[in-house]
């Protein structure tokens, strides 16, 4: 973890039981939630900084219990706002490691000015997007991401919106990461949100939840064992994009398209695949691959993207920093007595 | 610059209006004139007077933008009620701002501007330098385009800046008529120009034409002469708006109190100058935060106070009605925060550059549930800087959001500060947690203040969660329990309360007890001030109560209020501060005055209600 040296790391070596909260997890038994609890659980230890240095931030909805959980510091908002109350937080603060929890409506819908700025400034922190397509909270209405013709129970005749591809969004609004994950592959999970953690700027991490009580299998078509296979395309960086059961399937660009292949057909070798490059500056692909949806394509899992470009919080103190270097007010005192001013003695 | 052929008369004071189109640069030769003035050594109080549109129709009323600068030789408190000398660039700044000058007064008008189209679109239906429309003032026509162009027309320049710049032959006019030296104003045109040089000798060019111009007609019969004030306490003076002071007190408080200076905000008008401000002093660890809106100014600034930071966000009506929920999150997280609004005509967005007291049941009640918070209200310009220190003061002592409530009139108007010492001001010790202190909870209370710790992120040992949700007393986890929640709304308003203990008791001025009490807050001190003052001299049977402490109230107010015989609340509104008088104080019977027009009061006005009640029987 070099790369972040702005957050101080702990001296002593971490367990998951440090960030276990004393609270009860009010979640729904079987809930995908429980699942990302203990990935980042997992994982916080891993990233190795000091335990006071982790802050949990969130707005409101299921997802957004989640600071009550972890044991860190943690902010628990209003409704839509985690994002900027996070974005102040790191720039009051910039050693500290910062997370969000939030949701596809507290991020998408009543957030989502929010969302699409934070991404633009590209605060270096990591929100944590938990897409289970509904509301749970207020027990079953459709939310940005709920696909179209949805029955809930605010569209009984089923929504007659266009959902948000929350990747889309992010590389809409200029998001130097995107990953994605689904709930019942906590070992993805933990990876990715290591690799969030590395990457400076705003990382965001999408995780495909299941909510048993409202929208119950609604990842299915991705997540059920005997699809998941053919359904889910694993990226990992600087290796050729391969899935399938048998691993005989593959990605390849086809003009400006991408295309699923059948490695071994029509003299297709993994040469022809697209290799996986994670880091490329261009969101080019990593917008086509964040689109790829069924039944014509997997879905894109994994780090899909994770470009380098200054962050927001190292230019506020670098502009701060040039500022007392070369400005003569120094304290309020020289701000009170510069430009004109007279004296009576 | 000496003055052989006109009189000069001493005045002990002088109202000067400028007006003309907004694009005209109204506000910049107001404001020149009256740092002239300061530094001269007068005491100053200034007013902008300009429309919601940047650059409205030309030559229409509604695109009038004014300026008012008044000067004088003792203290004053307000920018004046009319004015001594109009100056109108055009037919339709005449229209609109005669009602706005003293009978007798001089006008200045740029006659080149009355041409027949210019007469039509601002409402006049014939020519008013030509019909007895000023026959009761005293009119210098001038034909100040013109001659703006003849003054520059060989300096290499052209007649569109010779346009643009009129404004500076405008006020040499009037440095003439008040006998001013151009020193302070030629070094601001060396400051301003630095990047265009050619500008600096036109202007200066303009500016002795003015002057010279002047000296020569004979529609000048007298000059003014505004001695300096001589009783002035000794010390360093400036000039300065109430927002720059706002911002000013702000950073001030973030030096005293030791905790970094955050401001999350959204450009509004009239407060957008705070912002802009505090963006210029990142020299002083300053971060500023421009948010997509309001509502992410306020939300930055509570997770910013929750790191903290001395968190602040700077509004004015609208944006407070969109931080309503956030404010209450920083009431529930018992967090310091700063919010200033900086009032302006409404409801919605109603009167966007003209100024209101209509802010108040909003500020006090405005938010879901319970949710009491600390209110302050500035009492003029240089006041904003005491306003806001004092704000920031209490919220982080007390851990409590706190809205200091500025007002257009004072946040764009400007008046003559005091400098003071930074070591000179209260300390400010916000109640911040011990590392590893094992006696932390996040809702454990000091006894006497019902304050909770501020424990910061990334202190060791003090790892701890709060949020919008209800808390239990003490340990902070989520609680849903009755009483608990009865307990906890119970401290947050008896905290808010026991503020009073550590605010000064409410002043009088005048009499301790008498005929008539005059009850004011915030914006209005100047003029209110005034009309007491000048009733008091006049033997009247008044004094006055002007709140700056609005919530809590001051501990002696209802003794204030049981000391006179009758009370009348004067207000920028349709009677706020009086309503939450009745709510507090209902024993007593309240008289109202109110003025809704996006205008302050003058003192006349004042006087006339004043000695109406004193005389009801």
């Amino acid at each position: 973890m070099e790369e972040n040296l702005t957050v101080e790391r702990s001296r002593v070596p971490l367990s998951k039981e440090d960030f276990v909260s004393d609270q009860m997890v009010k979640w729904c038994p079987g809930c995908g939630a429980h699942a990302i609890l203990s990935s980042v659980a997992n994982v916080f230890p891993k990233i190795g900084y000091k335990k006071e240095n982790f802050m949990m931030v969130s707005g409101i909805g299921c997802s957004s219990r989640f600071p009550y959980y972890v044991n860190t510091y943690g902010f628990h908002g209003i409704h839509g706002r985690a994002n900027p109350i996070a974005t102040g937080i790191k720039l009051s603060n910039p050693h500290l490691s910062v997370w969000v929890a939030t949701g596809d409506g507290d991020s998408m819908a009543i957030g989502g000015n929010h969302f699409i700025h934070i991404i633009r400034r590209n605060v270096d922190l990591n929100i944590m997007l938990f897409n289970n397509q509904i509301y749970g909270l207020t027990k079953g209405q459709y939310s940005p991401t709920t696909a179209m013709g949805t029955i809930t129970k605010t569209s009984p005749q089923g929504t007659i919106e266009h959902p948000f591809n929350a990747g889309e969004l992010v590389m809409g609004a200029q998001g130097t990461f995107f990953a994605r994950v689904v709930d019942t592959n906590p070992k993805l999970m933990t990876e990715v949100m290591f690799e969030a953690a590395k990457h400076d700027g705003t990382s965001v991490v999408e995780i495909l939840q299941n909510c048993v009580i409202f929208a119950d299998g609604v990842h299915d078509q991705i997540t059920a064992k005997d699809v998941r296979d053919d359904m889910q395309l694993i990226l990992k960086n600087g290796e050729p994009m391969i899935f399938g059961k048998k691993k005989d399937k593959g990605i390849r660009l086809k003009g400006t398209k991408l295309e699923v292949v059948q490695i071994g057909v029509n003299s297709i070798s993994e040469d022809d695949l697209l290799v996986h490059d994670q880091y490329d500056q261009d969101p080019g692909i990593h917008l086509m691959l964040a689109k790829m949806a069924p039944p014509l394509y997997p879905v894109a899992l994994g780090v899909i993207r994770s470009a380098m470009f200054s962050t927001y919080d190292d230019m506020v103190e670098e502009q701060i920093k040039k500022a007392k270097a070369t400005s003569p007010i120094k304290c309020v005192d020289d701000l009170l007595n510069s430009g004109d001013t007279w004296e009576i003695k | 610059m000496t003055v052989d052929k006109h009189k000069v008369v001493e005045l002990e004071e002088a109202v000067v209006r400028f007006a003309g189109d907004s694009g005209d640069g109204m506000q910049l030769v107001g404001n020149l004139f009256a740092d002239a003035a300061a530094l001269y050594g007068n005491e100053i109080a200034t007013f902008p007077d300009y429309p919601a549109e940047i650059r409205a129709p030309h030559n229409t009323v509604a695109g009038v933008s004014g300026f008012q600068a008044r000067i004088s030789n003792k203290i004053i408190h307000s920018s004046g009620d009319l004015a001594d000398v109009l100056v109108a660039m055009n037919p339709a700044s005449l229209k609109a701002n005669l009602k706005w000058a003293k009978s007798g007064a001089t006008i200045i008008v740029d006659t080149d501007a009355f041409d027949e189209k210019a007469i039509e679109k601002s409402g006049y239906k014939k020519n008013p330098l030509e019909d007895d429309t000023l026959k009761n003032y005293s009119v210098i026509k001038a034909p100040i385009n013109s001659l703006s162009w003849e003054t520059i027309k060989d300096m290499g320049s052209d007649q569109k800046t010779a346009y643009k710049a009129r404004n500076v032959f405008a006020l040499g006019i009037l440095y003439y008529l008040f006998n001013r030296d151009f020193k302070t104003t030629d070094e601001f045109f060396e400051k301003k120009f630095k990047k265009k040089p050619p500008l600096i000798p036109i202007n200066k060019a303009l500016l002795r034409a003015g002057y010279n111009y002047a000296d020569t007609i004979e529609a000048i019969h007298s000059t003014y002469k505004v001695p300096a004030f001589k009783k002035a306490e000794k010390g360093k003076y400036r000039n300065i708006t109430g927002n720059i002071a706002t911002a000013w007190g702000l950073l001030a408080a973030s030096e005293k109190s030791g905790r970094p200076l955050f401001l999350g905000s959204y450009p509004i008008t009239p407060a957008t100058e705070i912002l802009m401000e505090l963006a210029i002093h990142k020299s002083l660890g300053a971060k500023v935060f421009q948010a997509e809106d309001e509502i992410a100014g306020i939300c930055s600034a509570i997770g910013a106070s929750y790191a903290g930071s001395m968190a602040c966000t700077s509004t004015s009506g609208p944006g407070l009605s969109l931080k309503s929920e956030a404010i209450g999150l920083a009431v529930i997280t018992e967090l310091p925060l700063v919010i200033i609004n900086v009032q302006r005509g409404g409801p919605s967005t109603g009167l966007p550059t003209k100024s209101e007291q209509s802010d108040l049941m909003q500020a006090l009640y405005g938010r879901n549930g319970e949710g009491p918070l600390i209110i302050v209200a500035a009492t003029s310009p240089a006041d904003c800087f005491y306003a806001a220190y004092e704000t920031a003061k209490l919220s982080l002592e007390h851990m409590t959001p706190a809205i200091c409530l500025t007002d257009g009139y004072i946040g764009q108007g400007s008046e003559i500060f005091k400098i003071p010492n930074v070591k000179d001001l209260p300390p400010i010790n916000p109640p911040i947690a011990k590392p590893n202190d094992p006696g932390y909870q996040p809702y454990k209370r000091d006894a006497e203040t019902l304050v909770r710790k501020w424990a910061l992120p990334g202190t060791e040992g003090l790892r701890h969660r709060i949020g919008g949700l209800e808390k239990s007393d003490g340990i902070g986890s989520v609680s849903m329990d009755p009483l608990n929640h009865q307990l906890m709304c119970e401290y947050r308003e008896k905290k808010v309360q026991k503020i009073a203990d550590f605010i000064p008791e409410q002043k009088l001025i005048g009499d301790e007890n008498g005929e008539l009490l005059v009850v004011s807050w915030g914006g209005t001190y100047g003029s209110v001030f005034t009309a007491v003052k000048e009733m008091q001299a006049e033997g009247k049977s008044v004094s006055l109560a002007h709140f700056r402490n609005i919530c809590p109230l001051p501990k002696n107010t209802k003794q204030i209020l049981s000391s006179f015989k009758k009370i009348i609340v004067p207000e920028l509104n349709l009677g706020q501060f009086v309503k939450y008088l009745r709510i507090n104080f209902p024993e007593f019977e309240y008289n109202q005055f109110n003025k809704i027009q996006g205008l302050p009061f003058m003192v006349n006005e004042l006087k006339e209600q004043f000695n109406k009640i004193l005389k009801e029987k």
